[in-house]
């Protein structure tokens, strides 16, 4: 059974916590032989606590199945791209190098590239991904467009990607700010050029007249040391 | 004799911790059944579905029907099925043996039930029944917990009992008492997703109770205002709306502050506080004393930051008050409770729709296992054993002379200085490891010394147990049924999954032995938990938390029922069996045992008491010796002592060792960079561990999660002062100077990381 085309894989970065159950929850999946496929990382553990989880985007046109040169990886006719053939696939890395998103990986004792398959064996009969179904915070989430919009209002999904010269459209959406006028797509390589901004705290300014607000940069710099 | 018999590190090749693999077996394997049950860890319980195959625990499936976490769990939850058939669980008794290379030798079940009988016997009557003691813990079951505290008063006549949530909730239950006449927290988790303001004192919401955080989260989407109180930007204040950064300990200071500047402002809700509560012109004459630039002297909060969290809280319609260990675990621990309840209180939002108030208890039966008789001071029900009628109904109901059950015990870490002074010379101990989860630990290991005699119970060697004379092997939490009662006042079911493996018994059959070992069988021959639960009831029923309306079918069919539930009408005494239990506190009709309609707190007059929160430094202060504050507290991966995580692989390839956070700031005036072997040292003595030099910590302060062994363990060096009322050891600081290490440390090339 293919995975119904209304239930979406929607990533909200914000809300992610970086606890690893996603991780350790899709080690457990059954197509995945006890490893995890998912990829969890501190932005700059040194500035800050926030952790950006990376599940296989599942692009529309994927560049590591362009890029295979032995035909070994497939995206079914619900926009899931598998994981290698483990028949065709020649454990060359082409994938791995070439995915923008930076999701395959070569398990050189296996001999085979494996990636996240939205859960697979779990998606196609109806249930949600593990990750999905165990984030605490729901930085992960699997359901339709309608449940999305009732519990994120204040998010935009976006499934447009610019890497360079290339653009890439994909089944699964990260959720932005929302915006009066949402961008087309997000520009990723152009956003790894700008100089980070080191925020450790993000305070909202309150309505009415609030009292001066501390710096939002560094709630520490009156601390002695 | 209780001295560790052998070389720890030949104890540690010997039993543990090892870890387990990553994943049980094939992932394809079809189990046989899926048993909906519990986790075995934090306070939440979340509901997962065990997945069995041959009496054995191969995997999980999330339960998405359970209405807490709906499938969702943390990475303990995931994979906390891997702490069964793992290599260190304990199949028979061991027998302390210096002669054995391991330190220890089998021994048959009834032969080590019969000779911690005879030692018991012969200690107590040589010394009086005063001379053992029996510790508990907040990971049992109530079932099991309730016969505890029986078996202490009834079969072994000893006062000396208590538990290991006296580390953990015990300063929310004082002044939650002291406030509102009952221990509970006020409302459902669900009733957080349409408030306006949520304040989070002293919880790391994300890595200790991570459910809790997709609640805090829509109810942001939803417009709610968040305030995060903490001296580390943790993940949940990453993102808030309002971040104090508190010097650890200074948290009475600070809510005094900001009730000042809401009183100033009249932004307190003067109608309640005169219809429902008393107290409130002496909190307020106290109060006087903390301005805005007091407070951010005494507690490292900018007064703007103040100014803006008394606008935030003093404007709302509705709002949810949390805190944790972060504010409880003080010397001042109570006070800093009742200065959060004050701005409750003072706000009126408490009894209304969309509001509440809690602590976010940490261990998994935290709630239901204070409640009923393993705290030295209470009998089931909450009841308080130093009053007559309390103590008649529970006379009456174990069917003993209400004169021949003892009086108050002293608290956990009392009892060791007991123990150290030699008045209790024998301890029976279920599910706790005080050697690493009590402050200034080396006290602990030198007053374990001195037992006569020490019997631990448990399905791992746990660091304590190390220390025994006899090893009974217990119950893993799937290998046995019974209720808990988790953070939100929710009582749950626990279900078996598998049965004991080798000698192992269930816990409440260890107990039941060991009476009828003593020749005093009388009150301990239940057939099951179930059948304990039945006696709960009665023994509950009337007492503030009354559980005597509660099935193990009704918790089936509900998934759970909130206490208060009594089996009869307090006001009219009509039967009423299809009672659904109560989700919230005092709400504006409600009725209770204590006020009698009077009003809706569980006083006589019925109104809620205002307390003055009085602040003061902590015991242990910084001075020019000791110019740095060092705080303590968990990672998401591991829990408590880490008896069962740092056996599980995966979570300990997530954080393999304890780490030493510093800001870059203070790390640069040490010379310490990120990943240096670093030595933190206070008056007790010194760790040393790696760094982690981070902006997310305030710079006079330092961070060392407890959950390690050995020299790796924390508690070597925090400070054993406590509460003088709750009894609470002061983890959250203590004075403390960090410098590099000048080498590693000798645990660095002899042991595995969790061991």
């Amino acid at each position: 059974m293919p995975v119904p085309a209304q239930l979406q894989f929607f990533v909200d970065p914000s809300r992610c916590i970086g606890c690893q159950s996603c991780v350790q929850a899709c080690s457990e999946c059954d197509t995945h032989k006890g490893e995890s496929m998912i990829h969890l990382e501190y932005v700059d553990r040194g500035a800050s606590v926030q952790t950006v989880p990376v599940v296989c985007m599942h692009c529309e046109q994927p560049t590591c199945a362009e890029v295979c040169p032995a035909d070994a990886i497939k995206r079914t006719g619900d926009g899931v791209v598998q994981s290698a053939r483990k028949p065709r696939c020649i454990a060359c890395g082409n994938c791995v190098v070439a995915c923008p998103f930076g999701v395959p990986e070569l398990y050189a004792d296996r001999q085979l590239m494996m990636k996240c398959d939205m859960c697979y064996d779990r998606t196609s009969i109806g249930k949600k991904p593990m990750c999905a179904t165990v984030c605490p915070s729901q930085a992960l989430f699997f359901g339709t467009r309608e449940e999305l919009e009732e519990l994120r209002p204040q998010s935009t999904p976006t499934n447009r990607f610019r890497f360079g010269e290339q653009i890439i459209t994909t089944r699964v959406k990260v959720l932005a700010p929302k915006t009066k006028a949402p961008p087309p797509l997000l520009d990723v390589t152009a956003a790894m050029d700008d100089r980070p901004e080191v925020r450790h705290a993000r305070l909202r300014v309150l309505g009415g007249a609030p009292a001066a607000l501390p710096p939002a940069d560094d709630p520490f710099a009156e601390v002695e040391v | 004799m209780a001295k560790i018999p052998v070389d720890e590190l030949a104890i540690t090749h010997a039993y543990g911790p090892h870890l387990s693999e990553n994943v049980r077996g094939k992932t394809t394997e079809q189990p046989d059944k899926l048993v909906k049950t519990h986790c075995c860890f934090c306070g939440q319980q979340c509901g997962i579905q065990l997945k069995v195959k041959q009496n054995e625990v191969i995997g999980f499936e999330p339960w998405e029907e359970f209405p807490f976490n709906r499938g969702m769990l943390c990475p303990k939850g995931v994979k906390r099925y891997l702490q069964g058939s793992h290599p260190d669980r304990l199949l028979t008794a061991l027998a302390r043996d210096p002669s054995s290379p391991s330190g220890f030798r089998p021994m048959a079940y009834e032969a080590a039930i019969e000779r911690a009988a005879r030692e018991i016997a012969r200690l107590q009557e040589a010394h009086g029944p005063g001379a053992v003691a029996v510790l508990g813990g907040a990971s049992l079951t109530t079932e099991k917990t309730y016969l505890l505290g029986k078996f202490a008063r009834v079969c072994l006549k000893t006062p000396f009992i208590d538990y290991n949530g006296r580390l953990c909730m015990v300063s929310a239950g004082v002044g939650n008492k002291k406030a509102f006449g009952i221990d509970r927290v006020t409302s459902p988790w669900a009733d957080m997703l349409e408030t306006e303001v949520i304040w989070i004192a002293g919880s790391n919401v994300a890595e200790c109770s991570p459910i809790t955080t997709n609640y805090v989260w829509q109810a942001r989407e939803r417009g709610a205002r968040v305030i995060v109180q903490d001296p580390r930007i943790t993940p949940i204040a990453r993102t808030c709306d309002l971040y104090l950064p508190v010097k650890p300990g200074r948290d009475a200071a600070l809510f005094a502050g900001v009730l000042s500047l809401m009183i100033e402002q009249g932004r307190i809700d003067r109608e309640f506080i005169d219809a429902h509560t008393v107290g409130f012109d002496a909190v307020a004459e106290y109060c006087k004393q903390w301005t805005p630039a007091h407070t951010a002297e005494v507690t490292g909060v900018p007064e703007r930051s103040l100014r803006a969290a008394a606008e935030l809280w003093g404007q709302a319609r509705s709002s949810f008050m949390l805190h944790a260990r972060g504010i409880e675990h003080h010397s001042i621990g109570v006070q800093n409770v009742l200065g959060s309840i004050n701005l409750v209180l003072a706000s009126g939002r408490i009894g209304k729709p969309h509001s509440g108030y809690g602590t976010i208890v940490g261990q998994a039966n935290g709630q239901g296992g204070r409640e009923h008789g393993q705290k030295c001071d209470q009998l089931p029900g909450m009841r308080d054993i130093s009053n007559p009628e309390h103590r008649k109904h529970i006379a009456s109901v174990w069917g003993v002379e209400e004169a021949s059950i003892p009086g108050p015990g002293v608290d956990a870490y009392e009892l060791f200085r007991k123990i150290d002074a030699g008045e209790i010379k024998a301890l029976v101990a279920f599910c706790f490891n005080p050697k690493i989860s009590l402050p200034d630990s080396g006290f602990v290991a030198r007053a374990l010394d001195k037992l006569e005699f020490f019997a631990a119970v448990d399905f791992f060697l746990n660091d304590t147990a190390r220390h025994a004379d006899l090893i009974l092997p217990g119950s893993l939490q799937e290998e046995d049924e019974g209720t808990v009662t988790q953070v939100e006042g929710r009582v749950i079911k626990i279900n078996k999954a598998i049965d004991c493996p080798g000698e192992a018994r269930e816990d409440w059959r260890v107990v039941q032995d060991l009476a009828r070992a003593l020749g005093r069988p009388h009150g301990f021959t239940f057939s099951g938990p179930r059948e304990i639960f039945e006696e709960l009831r009665r023994a509950s029923a009337g007492g503030i938390s009354d559980y005597s309306g509660i099935t193990y079918e009704k918790l089936e069919a509900q998934m759970g029922v909130f206490w208060p539930c009594p089996a009869h009408d307090p006001a009219s005494g009509a039967p009423t069996p299809d009672n659904p239990g109560t989700p919230r506190l005092f709400l504006p009709d409600s009725y209770n045992p204590i006020a009698k309609g009077a009003g809706r707190f569980y006083f006589p007059d019925g109104k809620a008491r205002f307390v003055v929160a009085d602040y003061r430094a902590p015991a242990d202060d910084v001075d020019a010796e000791f110019p740095l504050m060092l705080t303590t507290g968990r990672v998401v991966s591991q829990f408590l002592s880490g008896t069962q995580t740092r056996r599980i692989g995966p979570l300990v390839k997530q954080y393999p060792e304890p780490r030493l956070e510093l800001h870059p700031r203070l790390a640069d005036k040490l010379g310490v960079k990120d990943g240096d072997w670093t030595t933190c040292e206070t008056r007790r003595g010194t760790i040393t561990v790696r760094a982690m030099v981070v902006t997310t910590i305030r710079p006079d302060t330092v961070f060392i999660p407890y959950h390690w062994a050995g020299e790796k363990s924390v508690n070597r060096v925090t400070v054993a002062a406590q509460d003088p009322m709750s009894k609470i050891p002061q983890y959250k600081v203590c004075a403390c100077r960090v410098a590099r290490a000048a080498a590693p440390p000798a645990y660095s090339t002899k042991l595995e990381p969790q061991q």
